[in-house]
């Protein structure tokens, strides 16, 4: 079809001059129109999510009178009378932290193995590999976590199984091949002559990767982390299926604990809209949401380090 | 490659419309429903929309299938879903949906002034009983009894006849109509905070394969759920059957509740008669592990007070 | 000595990292082993197509498998027109500076933000302000807001990754700018375009906690003979609520009542990471076909 349009316009070139503008002027407004709509409405939806969020989310502190204090340093959630969201909060960053400590190095090692060491065949085997673990839906992944890594942490570390530990492990198994490919595009941008140079100075291969390759593509290694945090502070039915609920800081890494994400998907069905234990679930909502512009302003500002 | 851009527009402007149909066919819908009924005698049409409790979506997805299925109802159309009863119960009083399936009476989650303008069907009636992990050897706990271990004074099986082993909670949110249920008619007290270390799962599914794979784990459940894997403990020497539940001597039960926002259209009120009608009630809600309203000796109101029959 | 030590170092580094680089390998193929193995045996003809049962056992995945596609096709119709009319925007229209900035940074927002908090938002402003109720169309419009981003930046590259001569050629024989991206930069990209897509498929049929709150969890009874999009019991009606595969096994895992609820629970995991593996290979291998298919036109033309 691209081919006729071609030739079309090129034989009436002279004959119909003056049509021709006129419908390269009207085609020029449809496409820039079209375009146009899409970006906005892409602008419309963000407003919207942040405006129906907040001001559900807000209406606990605005309508109910629920002090920000008591929903930020609050210990105690019993939704009829205190609505202390600090567990929830406490919970959410520390399986987002732990997971990221677990899956920044194995994504580094994955990367440095797919770039450095094995260039052609190990990017052949990990980079399906990377690919296709990231296609695996998080019900799955939730449910592996609830039959496999629950019961094998009651069995051989102690406690109920339920709790941060078994939280953290599913999410950094799922936010691996975000901050694996993250990585190993960051790796093999490096310009080749800097990796080349460094062999050529008498340094051995890791002496290469840990003083000059790292330290060079740092704030993109560290992008990846960010974005793995992002999801994984986001994620809903995974953490929920396997972090036992208890709505409580939990005094040790195998005690059930909970999440914004997790208490969000169990009550809100629940709950009556409008009413304050349900407004305050959207307030939770809208922390996760602040939250997502924390990790982004992130990624901006490590992006911004990376340019220098 | 210049047509595709009329296509995409086109499929745009179909999408639009379909939307905008969709609002308005809602509306006609649930309107046309009570003209339709009016109207002809014989034949009803229109649709039911029921939403709220996951606990009751199969019960009322069974029976709208047979509803549907018969002769007389052919051109109505039940749809049911879940949500929780705290959505149906927002939905119905908002006028989205029909009827509110919910397990807690309307007041526990509504404003009162909400409340009142539903009307209260009640379908059928759960009993929930404790049930322990099947390791565990105590198969009777007293009201006491259970308020110390969903209090945390008692944390060993040992300190209740049973042998050394902790005892591992599992509870559901504080939302949960279930937990509501059970807090107030087996422990006597509502609203009891959590404890630390708990686990919380809100669907009976879950808390029934925690409480057969935890040792030492201690839960409750309707009685629709039970099967071998768990092991049911007696309520004070009461065992949760349907005869003591229907006698008033076991205590731990709940109306499964159907809400319509003032009284029922005559479609709407065609699928709640039906519900309640001997070859529904002795069948399917019996099936489903329910135990029918009509048996009941006893009532009981919002407040919890029961009375005889 | 020094030299020594380094050699070691590097040693023992390459060990620990081709170490870590196998245990994820080991980590997948243990994962989808697991799933396949303890869901292959459940899978038959049966399973695939009958309807799912309550309480008995038996059961099938039939109308879930057909929603979770329907469902991405809806969700399809509306975000391919919409992404990569927002793609080429940035790619051609988008002049350096601070609108496009924010437009940027909203995309990377929008593709950041958790799947529940679209959920939420679905069931305040689709399911209930909207009037949708809980609707296909609810579920493929929340979809929708995760997949705009993702389509947008596909778009947006693959745009990019066309070689400026095309575009200059095209400036050269006078054709509009719109022209121009419709008829030379569109077929070159669509190789590209084509993989993103469908890739970005594969997410959207993983997900669930988006959809619970929006094309709920209920499947009501289809008549696979009737498609009218209007009547409600229409397998291509828009406006019925539908349950697709993921939410079902997080239902039959949570509420199941039928005596082979696990064995459900592991066939239709099967499945679904099965449909997953196939969408993978499947975008790639079209991906080579088209860009085979454009290369071989190029040369005839």
């Amino acid at each position: 079809m691209g081919q006729m349009g071609k030739s079309t316009s090129l034989n009436h070139n002279d004959m119909k001059k003056s049509k021709r503008r006129e419908k390269h002027y009207w085609e020029e407004w449809v496409g820039r129109i079209y375009t146009s709509i899409c970006v906005v409405l892409l602008l419309v939806v963000i407003v919207s999510i942040v405006f129906f969020v907040s001001s559900k989310g807000l209406a606990t502190f605005f309508e109910n009178g629920v002090s920000l204090k008591e929903f930020f340093t609050g210990r105690t959630w019993n939704p009829d009378e205190s609505f202390g969201a600090l567990p929830f909060i406490t919970g959410s960053f520390a399986v987002t932290l732990l997971a990221a400590l677990i899956a920044g190095p194995l994504g580094l090692c994955a990367a440095l193995f797919m770039t450095e060491i094995l260039p052609g065949r190990g990017k052949r085997i990990l980079q399906p590999a990377v690919e296709l673990l990231s296609g695996i839906p998080s019900v799955v992944y939730g449910f592996i976590g609830l039959s496999v890594i629950v019961p094998f942490i009651r069995d051989y570390i102690g406690g109920q199984g339920f709790g941060i530990l078994a939280g953290c492990l599913v999410l950094s198994i799922m936010i691996l091949p975000t901050i694996t490919s993250i990585m190993a595009d960051a790796l093999a941008s490096l310009p080749g002559g800097l990796r080349e140079s460094s062999l050529a100075l008498g340094a051995t291969r890791w002496q290469t990767i840990s003083r000059v390759v790292i330290p060079t593509v740092l704030p993109a290694l560290l992008t990846g982390v960010v974005l793995g945090m992002a999801r994984a502070f986001g994620e809903a039915l995974a953490v929920q299926m396997v972090i036992g609920n208890a709505p409580h800081v939990p005094g040790s890494l195998t005690e059930s604990a909970a999440t914004l994400t997790s208490t969000i998907t169990l009550s809100m069905g629940n709950t009556a809209m409008g009413s304050v234990h349900n407004n305050a679930l959207w307030s939770m909502a809208l922390v996760l949401l602040l939250m997502t512009f924390v990790f982004v302003i992130l990624v901006r500002l490590l992006e911004r380090r990376n340019r220098i | 490659m210049k047509k595709k851009l009329p296509f995409m527009l086109t499929i745009l402007a179909l999408m639009l419309t379909l939307a905008a149909c969709g609002s308005n066919n809602d509306a006609s819908g649930t309107g046309g429903s009570s003209e339709a009924g009016g109207e002809t005698e014989s034949k009803l049409s229109g649709s039911v929309l029921a939403v709220g409790s996951t606990a009751m979506q199969p019960l009322v997805e069974q029976v709208g299938q047979k509803f549907m299925a018969d002769d007389k109802y052919k051109e109505v159309t039940v749809q049911v879903q879940g949500g929780g009863s705290g959505t149906g119960l927002t939905q119905v009083s908002e006028g989205q949906s029909d009827i509110g399936n919910s397990d807690v009476f309307g007041e526990e989650k509504l404003d009162a002034d909400k409340a009142k303008e539903l009307v209260d069907h009640q379908v059928a009636v759960v009993a929930m009983t404790a049930v322990v992990n099947p390791g565990v050897s105590v198969d009777d706990l007293t009201k006491e009894q259970l308020v110390d271990i969903f209090t945390g004074k008692v944390t060993n099986w040992k300190d209740l006849g049973g042998e050394d082993q902790k005892i591992v909670i599992v509870n559901r949110p504080a939302s949960s109509g279930t937990r509501a249920t059970f807090e107030k008619f087996a422990l006597g007290e509502s609203k009891l905070a959590d404890l630390e270390g708990s686990i919380q799962e809100d669907s009976s599914g879950t808390v029934r394969k925690l409480v057969a794979e935890t040792p030492g784990a201690i839960g409750y459940l309707a009685l629709s759920y039970l099967d071998d894997s768990v092991k049911t403990v007696k309520y004070a020497g009461v065992e949760a059957t349907v005869e003591n539940v229907e006698k008033g001597e076991y205590p731990v039960w709940a109306y499964q509740h159907m809400y319509t926002k003032g009284e029922p259209s005559e479609t709407v009120k065609a699928f709640l008669d039906y519900m309640l009608s001997p070859e529904v009630q002795e069948s399917d809600v019996v099936e489903l592990g329910y135990i029918p309203v009509s048996g009941m000796q006893v009532t009981r109101d919002a407040e919890g007070n029961v009375t005889q029959k | 000595m020094m030299i020594k030590k380094a050699k070691r170092a590097d040693k023992i580094a390459t060990i620990v990292i081709c170490f870590f680089a196998m245990l994820i390998v080991a980590i997948l193929v243990g994962l989808l082993g697991f799933i396949i193995v303890r869901g292959l045996g459940h899978i038959n003809w049966h399973f695939l197509t009958s309807a799912p049962q309550m309480i008995r056992g038996g059961g099938g995945i039939g109308p879930q498998l057909f929603n979770s596609v329907f469902l991405l096709i809806l969700t399809l119709i509306i975000t391919v027109p919409l992404g990569w009319g927002g793609g080429i925007y940035m790619a051609e229209y988008a002049k350096p500076g601070k609108i496009t900035n924010v437009i940027r940074l909203v995309v990377e927002v929008l593709s950041s933000f958790p799947s529940i908090v679209i959920g939420l938002f679905g069931l305040l402003v689709l399911v209930n302000a909207f009037g949708l109720g809980f609707s296909l169309l609810a579920g493929a419009m929340a979809l929708a807001v995760f997949n705009l981003p993702l389509m947008v930046r596909t778009t947006e590259q693959a745009f990019r990754a066309v070689p400026k001569e095309q575009k200059e050629a095209g400036y050269a024989l006078g054709l509009s700018k719109w022209k121009i991206i419709t008829s030379i930069l569109l077929p070159v990209a669509l190789p590209s375009l084509i993989t993103g897509t469908i890739l970005a498929s594969g997410r959207i049929f993983g997900e669930a906690a988006a959809l619970m709150f929006t094309a709920g969890m209920s499947s009501p009874p289809l008549d696979f003979t009737d498609w009218n999009p209007l009547s409600s019991r229409s397998p291509i009606n828009p406006l019925r609520p539908a349950e697709t595969l993921a939410v079902h096994i997080w239902k039959v895992n949570s509420e199941g009542l039928a005596p082979d609820a696990k064995e459900i629970a592991a066939g239709a995991s099967a499945v679904l990471v099965i449909l997953i593996l196939c969408f993978n290979l499947g975008a790639r291998w079209l991906g080579r076909v088209a860009y085979r298919k454009f290369t071989a036109a190029k040369r005839i033309d």
